[in-house]
C-alpha cells in the first residue's frame, strides 16, 4: 500500500556549505520502522533529482526516531554564492515530505 | 558547587527578535543569558566594518540591549555570554562599560576572549606548516591568502570558563562555537572535568538545542505548527541544567511558544552531519545516544548523552571576495501569469546575450510556483493562478555585467508581456559575493586569551 511520508513524519532542514541536511523524524515507533526500512538514500536521491547534484548520505538516529540525510551539491554553491531563493535549503524537509512510500501491508 | 542552573537562549542569529533577551531576563528566573550572533557571513561583514572604522566590528545591537538588561542582570546576578564581539570584542566591551557607567553601575567585570582572529597571522601559520587546506577540496589557501576578508578560529567553552573563573559578569567572545556559550557555564558551575566527555557532550547537546533561539520552542515547527500557542510573544528556550548532565528544556510559562519532544527533535537534527560525530573544540558528542522524555507541558528532559575526546584541531572559517551578484524580480498577474513570466525570462536572457554580458550563473525561479521545491513542484492550472513573481539572479566576476543586468529588469514592464508590476525598489545593485573556506588548524598554533576589563 501507498502512504504519504508527511502523515507519519516531520522534520527540519538547513545548510552545511553547499550541502543541505534534511532530518526526518517519525511521529511514533511504527513510523520509524517504516522510514528506517523504506526511506533509503537511493529513494531520496531519486526524489531530489534536478535539485541534488551530488551524493546522498543517510544516517540513523533510532533514539529520536530520526533519519538524517546529507544532500551534497544541492544549494547552488551555498552561503552568499548561491543564487537560489532558498539558498539555505530551509524548505527541503517539506520537499522530502512530499514523497509517497510503497510499503508492504 | 551548584546542583542546577538555568541558562536562557536570547538570540538565534544577529537580527533575531530584539526583545527576546530582555524577556528572558525579566519574565522569570534564569542564571545565564547566552546569545549567538554569528553566522558565517557575519564575520566578513563585521571585518569590513572594522576596516572602515577600527572601533566597529561587533554586533551593534549589543550596547543598546545592555542598556536595557544590565540593571536587571546586576540585580538578579544573571551573567551574560555572547559571541557578538565578532572581530572586535574589545571595542564591544568598551561600549558595554560606557553603558554601565551611564547607568551608574559601579562594579562590573567584562571579559573578552581574543586570539580567534588569525587573519593577520596567516603567513606565520603557513610557515609553521599549516596551509589551511580547504576541508572540502583539499586545496591550499596560499593562492587566496591576500584576498581573505576574514579568518577566524572556532574556540570552544574553555576560554569562557576561564573568564567566569576570573569573576566575569559578562563574557564577550569573537568566533566561539554556539554550543560553547551554553556548555561553559555548566563546566564552571558544576566543576566538570575537562576529560569527562559524556558531561561535556551533554552540555554541548544543550547548546545545540539553544543555539537557534526559538527554533527549539515552537518556531519553524513542522510538526503541527498550529498547535504552537501565541507565536507573537514566543518564549525562547531555557536549559535547566543539572550537575549530573541531565538537562530539562523549558521556557518561561508566561510567554508563548511550545516545548515538546517534537520541537526539541527538530532542533536536534538541524544542521547536523554524521550524528555520531558532532565535533566541537571541547568533545565529540554522539547524537545517537541522546534520550528525550516529555516530563509535562513545556518540559523535555534530555539525558544519557555520550561523547568522545575532542580532536587536536580547531575549525577555521575563512572568507574571501568572489565576484558580484544581483537579484531582480517582477510580478505577473492573471491571466497566463506563469506563461508571461517565462516569456519575460526568455526576453531578458536574449537581451543579455545580445549585450555579451558575462555571467557564471543566471538562475530563474518563479515564486508562487517552484522557487522552494524546484522540479518537485506540482503543475499549476494557469486559470487558477492569480500571480507569479519572476525572480532572476545573476553572479559574475565582472561587476559591469551585474550592473547592466540590474538596468535590464525595469524595461521589461514597457517592453514585454502585459499585466506586470512590482518594481518599486529601484534597480538591483551588485552586491559582493563572499565565499567560504573551511579549514582545520592544529590547536597548538592558536592560544585563546582572556582579558578582563572592569569599571
Amino acid at each position: 500500500m501507498k502512504i504519504k511520508l508527511i502523515d507519519i513524519a516531520h522534520g527540519r532542514s538547513g545548510d552545511k556549505g553547499d550541502a543541505a541536511n534534511v532530518g526526518i523524524i517519525a511521529y511514533d515507533d511504527k513510523g520509524y520502522e517504516i522510514i528506517e526500512k523504506y526511506l533509503t538514500a537511493e529513494k531520496v536521491k531519486k526524489h531530489f533529482e534536478g535539485i541534488t547534484l551530488g551524493e546522498v548520505e543517510r544516517f540513523e538516529l533510532p533514539n529520536i526516531r530520526a533519519l538524517n540525510f546529507m544532500l551534497h551539491n544541492t544549494l547552488g554553491g551555498g552561503g552568499t554564492v548561491s543564487l537560489k531563493h532558498d539558498a539555505q535549503g530551509k524548505t527541503l524537509a517539506a520537499a522530502l515530505l512530499r514523497m509517497e512510500l510503497e510499503i508492504d501491508d | 558547587m551548584k546542583e542546577k542552573i538555568r541558562i536562557a537562549s536570547g538570540q538565534g542569529f544577529w537580527g533575531d527578535l530584539i526583545d527576546a533577551p530582555y524577556n528572558q531576563v525579566t519574565k522569570g528566573d534564569v542564571d545565564y543569558l547566552v546569545m549567538d550572533y554569528l553566522a558565517e557571513v557575519t564575520m566578513s561583514i563585521l571585518q569590513k566594518q572594522k576596516n572602515k572604522n577600527p572601533e566597529l566590528g561587533y554586533a551593534k545591537d549589543i550596547p543598546p540591549l545592555m542598556k536595557r538588561i544590565l540593571p536587571v542582570c546586576k540585580e538578579k546576578g544573571i551573567k551574560v555570554i555572547t559571541n557578538g564581539g565578532g572581530v572586535n570584542p574589545t571595542a564591544c566591551a568598551n561600549e558595554i562599560l560606557k553603558v554601565a557607567k551611564e547607568l551608574e553601575i559601579t562594579d562590573l567585570k567584562v571579559a573578552v576572549i581574543l586570539g580567534d582572529d588569525i587573519r593577520e597571522r596567516i603567513d606565520e601559520i603557513i610557515e609553521a606548516g599549516c596551509e589551511l587546506n580547504n576541508m572540502e577540496t583539499g586545496e591550499s589557501i596560499i593562492p587566496l591568502k591576500d584576498k581573505l576578508l576574514s579568518a577566524n578560529v572556532y574556540f570552544g567553552a574553555f576560554p569562557i570558563v576561564d573568564a567566569l573563573k576570573q569573576g566575569a559578569d559578562i563574557v564577550i567572545t569573537g568566533r566561539t562555537t554556539d554550543t560553547g556559550l551554553t556548555l561553559a557555564p555548566m563546566i564552571y558551575e558544576f566543576g566538570w572535568d575537562n576529560k569527562n566527555y559524556d558531561l561535556l557532550s551533554a552540555g554541548t547537546v544543550a547548546g545545540h538545542i539553544l543555539e537557534c533561539g526559538a527554533q527549539a520552542s515552537g518556531g519553524n515547527l513542522l510538526a503541527d505548527w498550529q498547535s504552537v500557542e501565541n507565536f507573537a510573544e514566543i518564549g525562547f528556550p531555557i536549559a535547566e541544567a543539572f550537575s549530573n548532565g541531565e538537562v530539562i528544556i523549558t521556557k518561561h510559562e508566561n510567554l508563548g511558544g511550545k516545548v515538546s519532544v517534537e520541537t526539541v527533535s527538530e532542533q536536534l537534527v538541524y544542521e547536523i552531519g554524521n550524528p555520531k560525530d558532532y565535533i566541537t573544540p571541547d568533545c565529540i558528542a554522539d547524537f545517537t545516544s541522546i534520550k528525550l522524555e516529555e516530563l509535562g507541558k513545556n518540559k523535555v528532559k534530555v539525558y544519557d548523552v555520550k561523547g568522545l575526546p575532542e580532536t587536536e584541531f580547531y575549525k577555521v572559517s575563512c572568507s574571501y571576495a568572489s565576484g558580484y551578484s544581483a537579484v531582480g524580480s517582477l510580478t505577473y498577474s492573471w491571466p497566463q501569469a506563469l506563461t508571461k513570466a517565462k516569456a519575460a525570462d526568455q526576453i531578458l536572457r536574449k537581451r543579455m546575450e545580445n549585450l555579451n554580458l558575462n555571467f557564471e550563473e543566471i538562475r530563474t525561479e518563479y515564486v508562487g510556483y517552484n522557487s522552494s521545491h524546484g522540479p518537485l513542484s506540482k503543475d499549476l492550472d494557469e486559470d487558477n493562478i492569480n500571480e507569479i513573481m519572476l525572480r532572476i539572479a545573476v553572479r559574475s566576476q565582472d561587476k559591469n555585467s551585474v550592473e547592466r543586468f540590474g538596468k535590464e529588469i525595469a524595461p521589461l514592464i514597457l517592453t514585454g508581456p502585459p499585466s506586470v508590476t512590482g518594481f518599486a525598489g529601484g534597480r538591483p545593485r551588485p552586491s559582493e559575493v563572499v565565499a567560504y573556506w573551511p579549514a582545520l588548524i592544529p590547536k597548538k598554533l592558536v592560544q585563546p586569551e582572556v582579558k578582563i576589563m572592569e569599571l
